[in-house]
């Protein structure tokens, strides 16, 4: 087994070619928080991904799930993540283009991500895949869809910010293809922006 | 060189003096103690009452008059309105007045940056948590950028606006601390998303919860779920960034459970751990001093016509041209 990740809740090990996400213990909570937390998010984590593939999402097939070792058993996907590479990448708007087509795909089936960022996708042999769905869910309101989307923007905004409006503006036009009802995510999340403290009008 | 700051963004009025040795040589503050939540149109009428005294005490304290102040900043925003305007004036009617330099600067920015003053950190991912913000910023290619941030409320709120609920006094913080001392842990909803977070329906949970658990089992679930949920976020971001360092800025900062909970995760994860000095946490009016040294030391410079308020300026807005 080789530690190859150690994300901020989990670390990540590759174990005879196929992955073992593992939940580690956060001393700064307290016990009853952080087992809850930890169960919780493996159980989810393995439902959404298979939920998700299932509405035509690359994701890593789910090959075993321990709830009381706060540990799943996916596929390996080789690659890199998004967030890698966006700032070499040629062909950018094809890229975003996709993530919202995915996305778009997400939302139509009523899945919540949770954590929408480029950390969270894997660019493997022309496909991309989207892991971690630890905090998602399934909810179909149109508020669920919409900070799904915002937390999305604001990560792009604080890490790809050179790429900003070619990144919304691809991503967009693809959520909108493989969500044509997604119009009203995208309302309700201009109205978000300025009801918070999110996008300063300019 | 010596700076006259003054910070007016929500409910305290803050006058301090630096000088260019970024040693702060006064700094008072002033508020009229709530017994309600914030009225934006009270506060600045405090704010307008007692401006001019403050400024004079400041002033005496360290036996210095306008002819040794070099240059006046102001809060310029974000913030409530009507008081970030009652600083605006003032800022603009002394600079006119005695011929001085104007620099309106950012208050999240300057807790940010009297942080990184008073503590050894360098280059920090910082968690600035008031009654007003709550935000995860690091500094990336020029600007402090916004990794993580609250969704509605900010954690100050919540824990104030709980304490109101129930009958606490104001501010909450102190007491509901206290209290959280004696309390065991009652099921309240946890709601992050990626590096941001979510503390309304914690809120109303948590007031819910008063009815049928006792104060001090509902102020403990709230602190440790709230708190719980920032550290996560933040060590999300700490992730994310690569940043090795950790900053506590803002008045909720003075929470010791909080403390320790931020402290116990940058251990975890070996980075440096930093608290903004106690009497920097809050609002000040050094902090904003400092800032507007920084800025005007590196060019900034700000026509009075260009001193309108920015409500809602956002950290990333900002160009950090002393970095
Ligand atoms: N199935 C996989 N195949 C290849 N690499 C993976 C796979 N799953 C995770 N990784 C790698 O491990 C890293 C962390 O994984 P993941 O995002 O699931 O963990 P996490 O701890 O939940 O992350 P976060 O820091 O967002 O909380 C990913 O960025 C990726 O580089
Ligand atoms: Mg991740």
């Amino acid at each position: 087994m080789k530690l190859i990740a150690r994300g901020a809740e989990a670390v990540i090990m590759l174990d005879e070619g196929e992955i073992i996400k593992k939940r580690i213990k956060k001393n700064y909570r307290i016990p009853l928080i952080d087992l809850k937390l930890r169960k919780k998010r493996t159980k989810r984590e393995a439902r959404l991904l298979s939920i998700a593939r299932q509405h035509g999402i690359p994701t890593p097939f789910v090959r075993d799930v321990i709830p009381e070792e706060f540990t799943i058993r996916i596929s390996y996907i080789e690659g890199e993540t998004l967030r890698d590479i966006v700032e070499k990448l040629k062909n950018i708007k094809e890229i975003f283009h996709e993530v919202g087509n995915l996305a778009g795909k997400m939302h139509s089936g009523n899945v919540i991500h949770g954590d929408l960022t480029t950390s969270n996708m894997i660019l493997s042999k022309g496909r991309i895949y989207l892991i971690d769905f630890g905090l998602g869910e399934i909810n179909e309101s149109i508020e669920a869809k919409g900070t799904d989307i915002l937390v999305f923007k604001k990560s792009v905004r604080s890490t790809h910010f050179e790429h900003e409006e070619e990144i919304f503006d691809a991503f967009f036009r693809g959520y909108l293809e493989s969500f044509p009802s997604g119009s009203k995510v995208i309302e309700r999340l201009k109205l978000m922006e300025r009801r918070g403290r999110y996008f300063s009008e300019r | 060189m010596k700076c006259l700051g003054i910070e007016a963004t929500a409910e305290k009025l803050g006058i301090g003096i630096v000088n260019i040795k970024s040693e702060i040589l006064t700094n008072i503050t002033k508020y009229k103690p709530l017994t309600t939540g914030i009225h934006p149109r009270e506060a600045a009428q405090h704010h307008a009452e007692n401006i001019k005294d403050l400024i004079k005490e400041a002033l005496q304290k360290v036996e210095l008059s306008f002819k040794d102040i070099d240059l006046i900043s102001f809060s310029q925003g974000p913030g409530l309105g009507p008081s970030l305007r009652v600083a605006a004036v003032a800022a603009r009617t002394l600079a006119l007045k005695y011929s001085l330099p104007l620099v309106g600067v950012n208050h999240c920015v300057a807790h940010i940056e009297i942080g990184r003053l008073k503590t050894e950190a360098r280059d920090p991912l910082t968690v600035y948590v008031s009654g007003g913000n709550t935000q995860i910023t690091a500094f990336v290619s020029g600007r402090y950028r916004v990794f993580g941030e609250t969704l509605d409320i900010a954690l100050g709120n919540l824990i104030d606006q709980f304490a109101r609920t129930a009958n606490l006094g104001n501010p909450g913080g102190p007491v509901v601390e206290k209290l959280a001392k004696e309390g065991n842990y009652i099921e309240l909803p946890y709601t992050v998303k990626g590096m941001d977070l979510s503390y309304s329906g914690l809120l109303t949970a948590a007031k819910r919860a008063l009815n049928n658990y006792s104060v001090e089992d509902v102020c403990y679930s709230l602190q440790e779920v709230s708190f719980s949920m920032l550290v996560e976020v933040a060590e999300r971001a700490l992730a994310h960034t690569g940043k090795e360092e950790l900053l506590i800025a803002g008045g909720v900062g003075v929470n010791r459970r909080l403390q320790e909970m931020l402290n116990s995760m940058a251990d975890e994860r070996g980075s440096g751990f930093f608290t903004t000095p106690e009497n920097l946490l809050g609002d000040n009016g050094a902090m904003i001093a400092w800032l507007g040294i920084l800025e005007y030391t590196h060019g900034k410079r700000m026509k009075p016509e260009d001193s309108f308020v920015r409500q809602r300026w956002r950290t990333d807005e900002v160009e950090v041209l002393w970095r």
